[in-house]
């Protein structure tokens, strides 16, 4: 494995110097971590040489092999399909009931790869470069080549598989630019990009069904892992329909359960997606990286009302042709927009970042929109806000995204046809109508960079048990650029798990343990346990109403800005929630039949303690980076600003025990190949 | 590699859609003998000599290379097999879609299909009872409703739709309107059924053709009771 | 506005079920029909009376994950799915009837909730392209005219969602198993498999119990993704096509 080459350059190590300590107090130091299967030698080479390095499978074992796969979004189901067809004995599991409906498939807006077809000056290289730069320089230089690289394989895949890529008139695919970047290298299929490719993969699969080498299991919930002997071999799950607490066992485990932007309450993740999967194994003692790295995506529909269950995402393509503003003056802000003249607008993005307007990454726009609305100049409905301080305010939480130009350059009909869809489902949704009315966009959390720590084979540091697509933190850093998050889900189940995972299995199949192992019976009993607490307790809440103020914390605290006052508030404020929670939670009905209340308690609890851990992450981390922006550290006219001398690190915790502190172990981030430097739209 | 063989057991020709083939097909048999038997019927406007002699020559072509009434009993072998065919198809059908839903909606609105399509079932029964009577009518039983003479198929027609017996001209017509309906719906139906309504602008034209087909056949035959009825056509 | 709900109870799919009526006070417009029934069994568990079950997931119209007969129309009032149906197509003091989907091979589970795996079978008997992974060769290498691309990708648009069964009066499946028999015949790549394809997808549609169509075309009016009746006729005629070839 990863011997190191002495052609290539060889990283040289600079330890980091945290010289602040905003955290202290709330987690413990632990000793430093490096990636042992991180690869070196020239970048260009790095995977090709890797998948030559791994060991194969004779496929005459791989029938005896037990490969265990969470989740069936597309990084679960493109990796249940490929290692179907490689012969494995995979068993998948997701809490829908179709694999088909994975939260992948919301995805709007489309997927990168460095295929070059408009001759644009697109390459790997650039891919790679964009990325890490759009992830302002936070994540791992090898694992961002290897996902540039592959890139192209996963359209030439999907194309085989018949997902309908939107397409130019001579019959070739066509693509265009996406946020933060100046290529156009975006692949998609209207504004359901997610939805086309999750189909390709969720067929693929069920192709490997009929075969014999996948079985499903639908509204099955995973709730525990099994670790025997030191490595992960199983995992608990509950038969959602018949409450069943069942035992599955593997010679391997893979986590890809999606991301948890549910953390807080409202975001544009599905209402099942959770962390339990990945909490659970961070409590067993995988560690969790980054965690306070949330991403808060600028153009989602505004909320209504406190009845409001989750938020929707209006495609960020909509940026490419819609032109963003705020009225200049706050007394005009509760006009309707057509009254509002031109030379009263302000085209802030614009104005701000002349060279890259309204495309510049999504923290910037995110975190402009909300700058505007702070400084009152927001538009739509007030809706009563808390100020820290406790006092209630009205605030307009809206900015305008206005496609009156695009119509007059493109036609009504032209617009129609590349943005139609989203423009019905706005009209749906706020029953107005935005080719008459500019829409009215706020920002929303989306997607998170954090997850579960794992190496350059996407394995945690739990023996046997991977990690692949939003659910764990590998390769955007501290912000993920717009369609890159699909082409990561692909790449890792496409390409890189089948890839990393045979070297693991090659050393199998492992003693085979069963349902009386130790290991096995405690993982189940502590299931049931849990399982007849969230009965037990009926006291007053229910869990949803726990989960709806834990996400008000956590936005108000941990949201778009982050202080250390805020931080260490919100600190407080959950742990007390977390007490109540255990005291105060009520849930009728059953354990033995379908129970959604039940469902939601065991979610919003390891939500709850997530979010802890996400908030000592952001306290600990004094400096702004992507997504996290700390208020003690911006420049002079607000923009972020990074400490590579104290930060340049991943932060990966490992769990402190229950009411103890977590331990943070950093990995030093070590740049060969880019140069770090401050980011920079204007 | 795995890689499933994709035919499990299923054999195109026992599938649901084979069995709407027969219909389609059948049904199309039917509109064929109907505008046959319409041209044919329509002829009591040309007088009692005109349609004695097509009743009798529908009976003598071929001769004497088919026996007397041959080609009407290829005729007729051909659409009582089209009937067993049709009937036996929807009896298959019917029997599917009640099992596919044994519980009911408390509620059921219909909005996007035509009262005819939703009829399907009760129009082709009421049709089929119909034929019985018809049958007995003119063909096998000869009844002349108002006890007249039965050998001569003209007259037998005319006293039929006579105003004395003005009932029989009532089972006609509701008869014609439910075949109305049925057709309404059938023509396109067997269309769709068939694969040659691949796009809207092809499904708008069958569903046209098939308000035109219900409306010439319906209202073609209702021309004869109506006739008689008013005293247009007499004996 | 205030409104009476007449909901279908039924603890388990063996369990008999009713209807329940409930009212519910105070219900904004700007909600969506299923933040209603959150409010609803935020109220019932407060009364300490088991909420109701009910599908979702996306709560965007793209999962496919929720659908109920709502008012005798699958879906709702609007063409759209019941996560996306807003409470402004009500009015104060209506009554609205909420019911399961109603096919035998969709099963309730629990209250509102079906089993709708029968539309996985399907896809696995034959829905799909076989393309072993790393086998693709570039994606520019067959060219899809514009036109067929198009199609491919409205028809592709289908949710799985099931509202097609549920307002079919002959309960079939036609319209979902027209609308992946279009995808995938219509470009080049679905052709090699595409008699063999139709063959066991119609076999599987059949053996799962879904009725045959007789064309009512109340499938395509529920569908909350205007799949149109077109693709019952592709799928016709692509299994005429499987017959002449004697599969
Ligand atoms: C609205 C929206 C739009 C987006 N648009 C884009 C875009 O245009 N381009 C882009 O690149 N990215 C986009 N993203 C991000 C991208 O879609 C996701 O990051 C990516 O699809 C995640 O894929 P995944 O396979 O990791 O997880 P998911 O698709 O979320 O799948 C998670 C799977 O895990 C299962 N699961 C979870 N927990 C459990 C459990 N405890 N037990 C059993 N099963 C479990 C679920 O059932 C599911 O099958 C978007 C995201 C959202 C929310
Ligand atoms: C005698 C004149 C009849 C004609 C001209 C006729 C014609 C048709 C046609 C064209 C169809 C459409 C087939 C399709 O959808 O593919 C049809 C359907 C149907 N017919 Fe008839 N039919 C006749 C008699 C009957 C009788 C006697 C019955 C009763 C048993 C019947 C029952 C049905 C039913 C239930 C259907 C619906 C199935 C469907 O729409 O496919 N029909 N008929
Ligand atoms: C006003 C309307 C109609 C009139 C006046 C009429 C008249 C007749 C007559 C006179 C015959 C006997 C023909 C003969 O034996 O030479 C006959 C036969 C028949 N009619 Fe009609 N008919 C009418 C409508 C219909 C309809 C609506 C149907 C079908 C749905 C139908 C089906 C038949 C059939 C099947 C026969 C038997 C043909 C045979 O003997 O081979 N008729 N009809
Ligand atoms: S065809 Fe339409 S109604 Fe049927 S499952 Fe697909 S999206 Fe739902
Ligand atoms: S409503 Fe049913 S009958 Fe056919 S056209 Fe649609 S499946
Ligand atoms: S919940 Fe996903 S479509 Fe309605």
């Amino acid at each position: 494995m990863g011997t190191p080459d002495p052609s290539g350059m060889i990283p040289t190590n600079q330890p980091s110097v945290q010289k602040s300590d905003d955290a202290a107090g709330f987690y413990t130091l632990g000793a430093p971590i490096i990636d042992e299967t991180a690869p070196t030698g020239p970048i260009n080479t790095r995977w090709q040489r890797r998948k030559f390095e791994n060991r194969l499978v004779n496929p005459a074992n791989r029938r005896k092999l037990d490969v265990i796969i969470v989740g069936t979004g597309l990084a679960g189901g493109a990796a249940a399909a490929t290692l179907g067809e490689a012969g494995y004995n995979v068993k998948s599991f997701c809490y829908q009931d179709s694999p088909r409906r994975a939260h992948s498939i919301a995805a709007q807006g489309g997927i990168n790869a460095a295929k070059n077809y408009k001759e644009d000056g697109d390459s790997v290289e650039r891919l790679f470069y964009d990325t890490v730069k759009g992830g302002d320089y936070r994540s791992r230089e090898s694992n961002v080549y290897r996902l540039a690289e592959v890139s192209t394989n996963i359209i030439d895949q999907c194309v085989a598989q018949g997902v309908p890529f939107a397409r130019e008139y001579g019959g070739l695919l066509d693509n265009r630019s996406f946020g933060g970047v100046q290529v156009s290298r975006t692949f998609y299929a209207r504004g359901q990009t997610g939805q086309q490719l999750l189909i390709g993969a969720y067929q693929a699969m069920e192709r490997q069904v009929a075969a014999g080498t996948v079985t499903q299991y639908t509204r099955h919930e995973m709730l525990e892992v099994i670790i025997a002997d030191g490595r992960a071999r199983g995992i608990v799950t509950r038969d959602m329909v018949t409450g069943a607490v069942e035992t599955h066992l593997a010679d391997v485990v893979v986590l890809a359960s999606g991301g948890y932007g549910n953390v807080y309450f409202l975001s544009t993740n599905a209402m099942g997606s959770n962390v339990t999967a990945a909490w659970r194994a961070h409590r067993k003692g995988a560690y969790m990286a980054n965690p306070c790295y949330t991403q808060i995506h600028p153009t989602c529909i505004p909320v209504t009302g406190d009845h409001q269950s989750k938020l929707t995402l209006m495609s960020e393509s909509l940026r490419n042709d819609g032109r963003i503003w705020v009225p200049k003056r706050a007394e005009d802000c509760g006009k309707p927009a057509n009254e509002i003249a031109e030379e009263d607008r302000d085209y802030y993005l614009e104005r701000i970042y002349p060279s890259f307007g309204n495309l510049v990454p999504r923290d910037i726009a995110s975190r402009q929109a909300k700058n505007m609305c702070d400084e009152g100049r927001g538009v739509g409905p007030q809706v009563k806000e808390v100020q820290p301080d406790g006092t209630e305010v009205l605030m307009r939480r809206g900015v305008y995204l206005d496609f009156a130009d695009a119509i007059a350059r493109m036609g009504r009909d032209a617009v129609e046809t590349k943005y139609g869809n989203l423009f019905d489902m706005y009209a749906r949704i706020t029953g107005e109508d935005p080719y008459e009315t500019p829409m009215r966009i706020y920002p929303a959390v989306h997607y998170v960079m954090g997850g579960l720590w794992v190496d350059y084979h996407l394995q945690t540091n739990i023996t046997g048990l991977f990690c692949s697509g939003e659910a764990n933190f590998s390769d955007h850093g501290a912000n993920r650029l717009g369609a890159s998050a699909l082409m990561q889900g692909l790449a890792d189940g496409y390409f890189v798990l089948p890839n990393t995972i045979r070297e693991y299995l090659a050393d199998g199949p492992f003693e085979k343990i069963d349902e009386s192992h130790p290991a096995v019976v405690e993982a189940k009993a502590e299931v049931e346990e849990r399982i007849a607490k969230f009965l037990s307790i009926q006291g007053e809440r229910s869990a949803d109403s726990f989960h709806k103020q834990l996400g008000q914390i956590m936005w108000e605290y941990c949201g778009m800005e982050r202080t250390e006052e805020g931080l260490t508030k919100a600190i407080g404020l959950i742990r007390d929630l977390k007490a109540e929670f255990w005291t105060n939670l009520k849930v009728l009905g059953t354990a033995d039949s379908l129970n959604q209340s039940l469902e939601k308690a065991g979610r919003t609890i390891d939500f709850i303690e997530l979010g802890e851990l996400m908030c000592i992450d952001a306290l600990n981390r004094r400096e702004s980076c992507g997504g996290h922006f700390r208020g003690e550290s911006q420049t002079e006219d607000g923009e972020a600003l990074r400490h590579d001398d104290e930060f340049a690190y991943v932060a990966a915790w490992e769990f402190g025990g229950e009411n103890a502190n977590p331990v943070l172990h950093k990995e030093d981030l070590i740049y060969t190949a880019i140069e770090m430097k401050q980011r920079s739209y204007k | 590699m795995a890689t499933p063989t994709l035919v499990s057991g299923s054999k195109s020709t026992r599938s649901t859609i084979a069995l709407k083939m027969l219909m389609a097909v059948s049904g199309l048999i039917f509109i064929g003998f109907l505008l046959a038997h319409m041209y044919g019927n329509l002829k009591v406007f040309a007088g009692h000599e005109a349609f004695n002699t097509y009743a009798e020559h529908l009976r003598t072509i071929g001769e004497p290379m088919l026996p007397h009434a041959g080609l009407l009993w290829i005729l007729r072998v051909g659409l009582i097999a089209a009937l067993v065919v049709h009937v036996f198809s929807a009896i298959a059908l019917t029997r599917r879609a009640h099992k596919a839903r044994t519980v009911k909606y408390v509620v059921k609105k219909n909005k996007g299909s035509s009262l005819s399509s939703r009829t399907m079932r009760w129009g082709g029964l009421a049709l089929f009872l119909f034929l019985i009577w018809h049958l007995l009518n003119f063909t096998i039983g000869k009844v002349n409703p108002t006890g007249g003479a039965t050998n001569d198929p003209y007259n037998l027609l005319v006293d039929t739709f006579s105003p004395e017996a003005w009932y029989v001209s009532v089972v006609y017509f509701l008869a014609l309107i439910a075949l109305g309906f049925h057709l309404h719906h059938g023509v396109w139906s067997a269309c769709q059924t068939l694969g040659f309504t691949n796009a809207a602008s092809s499904r708008n034209r069958a569903k046209d053709a098939g308000l035109v087909v219900a409306i010439v056949i319906a209202g073609g035959f209702a021309l004869i009771p109506l006739s008689v009825l008013t005293g247009i056509v007499t004996k | 506005m205030n409104l009476t709900l007449n909901i279908w109870r039924q603890a388990n799919a063996n369990a008999k079920g009713a209807m329940h009526r409930y009212s519910l006070e105070g219900v904004s417009e700007d909600m969506s029909f299923l933040e209603m029934l959150d409010v609803l069994n935020e109220q019932l568990n407060a009364k300490g009376e088991e909420p109701v079950a009910f599908d979702s997931d996306c709560r965007e119209g793209i999962c496919g994950m929720c659908g109920l007969m709502i008012n005798g129309q699958a879906h709702g009032p609007e063409v759209t799915t019941t996560c996306q149906l807003h409470m402004r197509s009500f009015k104060d003091g209506d009554e609205i009837t909420v019911e399961p989907w109603r096919a035998d091979p969709f099963p309730v589970v629990k209250d509102l909730v079906v089993d709708r795996s029968a539309f996985d079978r399907m896809i696995q008997n034959g829905g799909f392209i076989s393309a072993n992974t790393g086998s693709a060769p570039d994606a520019h290498a067959a060219p899809v005219e514009k036109k067929l691309a198009d199609l491919a990708f409205d028809v592709a648009t289908c949710i799985g969602c099931g509202a097609c069964v549920a307002a079919c009066p002959n309960g079939s499946a036609s319209l979902f198993l027209g609308a992946k028999i279009t995808h995938l015949g219509s470009l080049p790549q679905g052709q090699p498999e595409r008699d063999t394809r139709v063959v066991s997808m119609v076999g599987q549609h059949d053996a799962e119990g879904f009725g045959g169509c007789t064309n009512i075309g109340e499938c395509a009016s529920a569908c909350p993704k205007e799949i149109p009746l077109d693709v019952i006729s592709r799928l016709n005629k692509d299994l005429r096509t499987a017959m002449a070839q004697g599969y």
